[in-house]
């Protein structure tokens, strides 16, 4: 994998990476992709691909009202972000020049 | 008599011998004294497990003990959430996060009367095969303290081999039950997908993912499960299975395992495997003979290329459950982040570790548009081909016996420059994950290693539901050996 591939891939994983991150995860990942290319050699033709391997489908609750439930709370949910202010979580603008 | 099982415990607790105050007492004393040299606990929770023993012992007094677990000192890998109580994931992303919720399986080890210790180490988010990718450093193999416990659930083995607590949950997502296990001596059973519950777990590979019991005996191990197995509404993937069965072994008869047909797979027992560990094996398998149990050579093909499958799924699968780790609902958030498309990046990239920084841009690199059908879906079909040939040799035996780890604990530093070494380690463990199969590791001897006595762990693999079969094999080795039972020296 070169530099400017995997430089994408991190702008794609919102990653910053220096430069010496750069050149060691490009060494590393090409490694570890050129080893799962070994599956290039498996003959999967007709083969289903599998996801879930028990087979449960649509495993769905009865339609019935439930009472709310206050566990887990909120503010014991809210008390985990990094900044907050009455009863929400707090983030700077979205957009440029919007902040605060 | 020292007590080393849950099953010990149990029955002293039961005849009023022992109090469960006194034994928590004394695994906190072990703590104290010597987990400055094994570094398996993040987070103690002295108060809390104190009165939860008082309480123990109330009902115990009044005929109304809760089961097996009753008052039982256990710890868990600091990966399940347990409200009120710190939740790390061993990394700094996380370091200050408090759940809100328990686990379903911590909500039922509490129910059942369980005595929560503390959350034990691991690999940043489960990242590893050593635990040396824990953010607040590494824990120590008890049988020689120069090297790594297995990971990444080794501060749960460690924890159990030591002596601080009976058991400890962990969580196995390619061997890290197993493996660790293995490394420490102590025994580790990743059920069936979906038989235990995820709901709580700082979730890794959702596929993949199952959390079970890590204990000195395979009959601990059947209590613990007959615990926190089960379906939740809050897990939908969880099985519609009745009550985990109880696991019974005739103790009397000489031939326990008579009838019972064992395979070994070749392809675990080719190049790769440390000849040390194979006559181990070898001595283990002519024991299960002794008991009665039928061995014939069989054949899973596709093994050659179960690690490269996980090594496309499990990132890819990572890279979107890390994906909610973006500083705004909990997490450390950049303090130099100066808009909101910084705080994503900033605080990812300096809270993630290396090894979550290479599973995460690996996995987001075999997903993206132009890789998917080359990388991912390829995977998933080869997938496929793994579980069919589980279903062919299931057809023909009972269960499957292969050595958990090719090598023995090597030595902290060894591997850590290479990433695709250390995911070798996971060679024999990950073809179990992969086709949602349970599979145990038992300890069934030693290599020495300088001067180390290392343990050396063989694993069972059965069909999936197939516990009570895979429990039953080593419960009746276990009662012909005694290798379970030794303690390092540390």
């Amino acid at each position: 994998m070169q530099k400017q591939d995997l430089q994408k891939v991190a702008e794609l994983s919102r990653l910053k990476l220096t430069e010496v991150e750069l050149e060691k995860f490009s060494e590393q990942i090409s490694d570890i992709v050129k080893y799962v290319e070994q599956l290039n050699e498996v003959d999967t033709q007709d083969i289903e691909p599998t996801s879930q391997v028990t087979g449960l489908m649509n495993v769905l609750r009865p339609d019935e009202q439930v009472e709310g439930s206050s566990d887990p709370d909120r503010k014991a949910l809210l008390s985990n972000a990094p900044e907050q202010e009455s009863n929400y979580v707090k983030v700077p603008g979205v957009f440029a020049g919007g902040d605060e | 008599m020292v007590i080393k099982t849950i099953t010990q415990a149990n029955e002293a607790l039961e005849k009023g011998e022992l109090r469960s105050i006194d034994l928590v007492n004394e695994h906190f004393d072990r703590i104290n004294e010597h987990d400055s040299k094994i570094k398996s606990f993040l987070t103690l929770n002295k108060e809390e497990a104190l009165a939860q023993a008082q309480a123990s012992d109330r009902r115990r007094a009044e005929s109304k003990s809760l089961g097996d677990l009753d008052g039982i000192p256990v710890s868990i890998k600091d990966i399940v959430a347990i409200k009120n109580l710190r939740t790390t994931a061993s990394s700094n992303l996380l370091a200050n996060f408090v759940p809100a919720y328990d686990a379903t399986v911590v909500k039922k080890l509490k129910e059942a009367g369980a005595v929560i210790l503390g959350k034990v180490n691991c690999d940043a988010w489960a990242h590893g095969s050593s635990t040396e990718n824990s953010d607040f450093g590494p824990s120590k193999n008890p049988w020689d303290l120069e090297r790594i416990p297995g990971g990444s659930s080794g501060g749960s083995t460690a924890a159990v081999a030591a002596g601080f607590g009976l058991a400890s949950i962990g969580t196995d997502t390619g061997g890290s039950i197993r493996q660790p296990a293995s490394l420490c001596g102590v025994t580790g059973l990743k059920p069936t997908y979906g038989r235990v519950s995820r709901y709580g777990l700082i979730a890794m590979a959702s596929s993949l993912d199952c959390p079970g019991p890590i204990t000195r005996s395979a009959e601990d191990a059947a209590l613990m499960m007959r615990v926190i197995a089960g379906q939740d509404y809050l897990d939908s993937t969880t099985l519609p299975e009745g009550k985990f069965p109880e696991v019974n072994v005739d103790k009397d008869g000489n031939a326990p395992l008579k009838g019972l047909r064992v395979g070994l797979p070749k392809e675990y027992f080719a190049d790769g495997l440390d000849s040390e560990v194979a006559q181990v094996v070898e001595e283990a398998i002519d024991q299960f003979k002794k008991l009665g149990a039928e061995f014939k050579e069989v054949s899973l093909p596709t093994t050659k290329n179960a690690l490269a499958v996980y090594y496309v799924i499990m990132p890819a699968e990572v890279s979107s459950n890390l994906a909610r780790f973006d500083g705004i609902r909990y997490g450390v958030r950049s303090e130099k982040a100066q808009n909101l498309a910084e705080i994503y990046d900033l605080s990812r990239s300096e809270g993630f570790g290396a090894e979550a920084k290479r599973r995460i841009m690996m996995g987001t690199y075999v997903l993206s548009s132009g890789y998917y059908d080359a990388y991912y879906k390829k995977a998933m079909q080869v997938r496929t081909l793994i579980i069919e040939d589980f279903h062919r040799v299931f057809d023909e035996v009972d269960l499957l016996l292969t050595p958990t780890s090719p090598t023995p604990a090597w030595k902290m530093g060894e591997k850590t420059e290479d990433p695709l070494t250390m995911y070798l380690a996971d060679i024999y463990t990950v073809s179990a994950n992969l086709a949602g199969i349970p599979g145990i590791s038992v300890p069934c001897g030693f290599v020495k290693q300088d001067s180390s006595q290392l343990p050396v762990g063989l694993q069972l693999l059965g069909n999936q539901l197939d516990e009570d079969k895979i429990l039953r094999a080593a419960i009746a080795y276990q009662q012909a050996t005694d290798w379970h039972l030794r303690d390092p020296e540390f």
